[in-house]
């Protein structure tokens, strides 16, 4: 019963969060930046464009620029939640990776840097004025759902175990459509329940900044606006 | 609408001070709504349309499928905070909705109510808010608070750009019918006339008969000032405020000095006799496509082989960042794109184009060939203030950091003191003079005086730590608009002055010895 629901709502939940966030993907793709705009000065070579988008994806470059308190909150979550994910990948494979390994005291101890951050970044949304004033409640809940995230996660980890073979065997057995029973621990489906909401609501939230930020035209752009003709083709159109 | 307000001018401090929120502080600033006159000539409707709900909710749906800034910069944000401090109209007037965050979510509110999953059925919880009546009336007034200097940009860990929100809030203005008089009647004029003063052809010719006069009786040379000469190399495109306005004009004369000792041939244009580009302001591609097509129109007929453009900011940011787009004027066309090759066929492929007086200015001086005498600044102390849009629209001289380093180059060539102001201002942090983004009008002065707040600031310093008494600038809304504030802030209006004006003032003309 448990393990069918589950079951149902992960292939669910997959499918969602693919096909959203391909939708909206598509969207951006699809849709022309017509004016050149990169916030500059911008790179003047593609290479160089590459390694300022880079920076801004693994350093959060211009969030540094602004204000150290939301960077160290911020990297210190994103960071920890990367450590978290890749962790994560021992209850995928049969035999986990090099990588998987490697990571595994990484990915433990940064799940408390990870409430850490998450947990700056609400205070912040209470205790600065001006970030208070432009807070919405979908904003808070994004928190309190991370939060909830990390917390349950680091409970099984640091608290009160959970059967993580048998986790392992449902997770695999739901990628090749051989369910395997899902352990009824409390805390476990709770957190599983809060990472399905998560993806559910990832292509219909601000979350997409993680893929959008690609998408940028002020921060994936090159300068060569003299050099080289860039022009919409509904704009072109316009020219016939 | 505009209401006379008295106002108090914002202190200056030591170090700049992040406001306590004052909210609604300047909710009664708004510009005066644009009249029918104004309108039409420009394919928007004279006035506010009965419809307006539907046509603004079609308008920002066809906005979504022409420009993806705008659904992704709506989508994307996630409230970090970064920008809330950032903005100089917030910093200026303590309004929580001048946070360039704040200011996006007017518009962020309505787009998630009627294009977002989330905002249809749970409006509250991501505060997204129906179109009335009473948030258009908002739009007007804060998307008029914006002066599109992209500060904000910099700072965001996505790039958004609240530049091109405010943009396209201005267009969804204008297509139902609620445009800015200001912006919408300089528009009519530059259409119709030429130049955003209105100032016709013969005028203009008079004008510049009148500067030759003056040149002559300075250098006692011949100092040309042409207009419409078929043939010449160059062709200039300057903002026309050079024309008539102090100290713009004073720069106009300096370029044609430099024009004449470099022996290049040019001319200026009376049918393209506008650098500004106001169509940038209200965010409608093809009004500042008609506007930069006037250009090429004018470089096509008097058969030019260069355009250089004058001192003007978000002049140079349409010249260089949307002229090839807009209208063919630039290089590197597609061998198919027939309108882009008929100019770009025309135009020396050794120069930039466009390339902007700064750096034609500093190409001669690098090839010394220029006499230069600095002594004749030396009555100056001088700073130099990055203007919005060239710090962050713009580039020079084909490198990374041109913009910033050839106008200081170029300074520093013909005055001998010259002093940066705190670099946490400058550069591409720089902030707007305050009246930018087609602000730059007697109705919203109060907004004008508190936005200056942050350069007043920083040029306070150096006018009393190092004896700062010349403020140089290459843009003439900076120059109009320093003019205009630098007196609420204790200091003389005269110190803003043209960057050619110091290079011609510096220049030596033989046969005057």
């Amino acid at each position: 019963m448990l393990t069918g629901l589950f079951a149902i709502l992960f292939y669910a939940a997959t499918a969602i969060l693919v096909v959203g966030v391909a939708n909206r993907i598509a969207a951006y793709w699809r849709t022309p930046a017509p004016l050149k705009i990169p916030t500059m000065p911008a790179p003047r070579t593609q290479g160089g464009m590459v390694y300022r988008m880079g920076r801004e994806v693994v350093l959060f470059e211009s969030l540094f620029r602004s204000n150290k308190w939301i960077w160290i909150f911020g990297w210190m979550f994103h960071m920890a939640l990367f450590l978290v994910l890749l962790r994560h990948g021992r209850y995928f494979q049969e035999s986990p990776w090099f990588l998987t390994e490697v990571v595994q005291p990484f990915g433990k101890y940064g799940g408390f840097a990870m409430i850490a951050g998450l947990a700056g970044l609400w205070g912040r949304r209470f205790l600065v004025e001006r970030i208070r004033y432009i807070s919405t409640p979908s904003d808070h809940l994004m928190l309190i759902l991370l939060l909830g995230i990390g917390i349950s996660g680091m409970m099984m980890t640091m608290v009160a175990h959970t059967d993580i073979v048998a986790l392992k065997h449902f997770m695999i057995g739901l990628m090749v459509f051989d369910w395997k029973p899902l352990p009824a621990d409390p805390v476990l489906i709770a957190h599983l329940s809060l990472v399905i909401i998560l993806m559910v609501i990832f292509p219909i939230s601000k979350l997409m900044h993680a893929p959008g930020i690609f998408f940028s035209p002020t921060r994936n752009q090159i300068d060569d606006s003299r050099e080289k003709r860039h022009i919409a083709p509904w704009a072109a159109e316009m020219e016939k | 609408m505009a209401k006379k307000v008295d106002f108090d001018t914002p202190a200056l401090s030591e170090y700049l001070q992040i406001p306590v929120l004052q909210e609604g502080a300047m909710a009664h600033s708004s510009p005066f709504v644009a009249k029918p006159a104004h309108q039409e000539p420009l394919n928007f409707p004279g006035e506010l349309v009965e419809d307006w709900h539907d046509q603004a909710i079609a308008k920002m749906e066809d906005l979504s499928k022409t420009s993806r800034s705008f659904s992704l910069f709506l989508d994307i944000c996630v409230h970090c905070g970064s920008c809330t401090d950032k903005c100089h109209y917030f910093i200026g007037t303590a309004d929580p909705k001048n946070m360039p965050v704040a200011r996006q979510e007017l518009l962020r509110s309505v787009y998630r109510r009627y294009f977002t999953f989330a905002g249809k059925y749970f409006p509250n919880l991501v505060g997204a808010k129906d179109l009335t009546r009473e948030t258009l009336d908002e739009w007007h007034s804060y998307f008029h608070q914006c002066s599109e200097c992209r500060r904000c940009s910099v700072f965001c860990p996505y790039g958004i750009d609240t530049a091109e929100i405010t943009m396209a809030a201005r267009d969804i203005l204008d297509a139902v019918g609620y445009g800015q008089k200001y912006d919408n009647e300089i528009l009519t004029k530059v259409l119709k006339i030429g130049n955003n003063l209105g100032l016709p052809g013969p005028a203009l010719a008079a004008t510049l008969e009148d500067c030759e006069e003056d040149l002559e009786e300075e250098t006692g040379l011949p100092v040309r000032m042409p207009l419409n000469e078929k043939g010449a190399d160059v062709l200039l495109i300057t903002p026309s405020a050079d024309f008539f306005a102090e100290p713009h004009i004073d720069g106009l004369m300096g370029y044609a000095k430099v024009f004449h000792q470099a022996g290049i041939s040019w001319t200026m244009s009376d049918y393209a006799s506008e650098g500004a580009n106001f169509g940038m302001f209200i965010g409608n591609y093809p009004t500042m496509k008609k506007v930069a097509e006037r250009i090429r129109t004018a470089a096509l007929e008097l058969g030019v082989k260069r355009v250089i453009v004058g001192e003007c900011g978000h002049a140079w940011r349409v010249a260089y960042s949307f002229w090839n787009t807009l209208a063919g004027t630039g290089h590197g066309a597609a061998a198919d794109d027939k309108y882009a090759q008929m100019l770009q066929k025309q135009l020396d492929p050794r120069y930039p184009a466009p390339q902007h007086i700064i750096e034609f200015t500093y190409d001669l001086l690098q090839r010394n060939a220029l006499k230069i005498d600095k002594s004749a600044n030396d009555h100056r102390t001088v700073t130099f203030h990055d203007s919005c849009n060239v710090a962050r629209g713009t580039g020079m001289g084909g490198i990374e950091r041109g913009q910033f380093i050839l106008p200081r180059e170029v300074i520093k060539a013909v005055v001998n003191n010259y002093v940066e102001m705190d670099s946490s201002t400058m550069f591409e942090e720089t902030f707007c003079c305050g009246g930018g983004g087609g602000l730059l009008t007697d109705d919203l002065m109060e907004l004008r005086v508190k936005g200056a707040l942050p350069r007043m600031n920083a040029l306070k310093k150096v006018f009393d730590d190092e004896g700062v008494d010349t403020l140089a600038a290459i843009c003439a809304i900076c120059k109009s608009q320093f003019t205009k504030v630098l007196p609420f802030y204790d200091m003389p209006m005269h110190m803003i002055t043209s960057v050619h004006q110091l290079v011609g003032d510096a220049l030596v003309f033989e046969n005057n010895d």
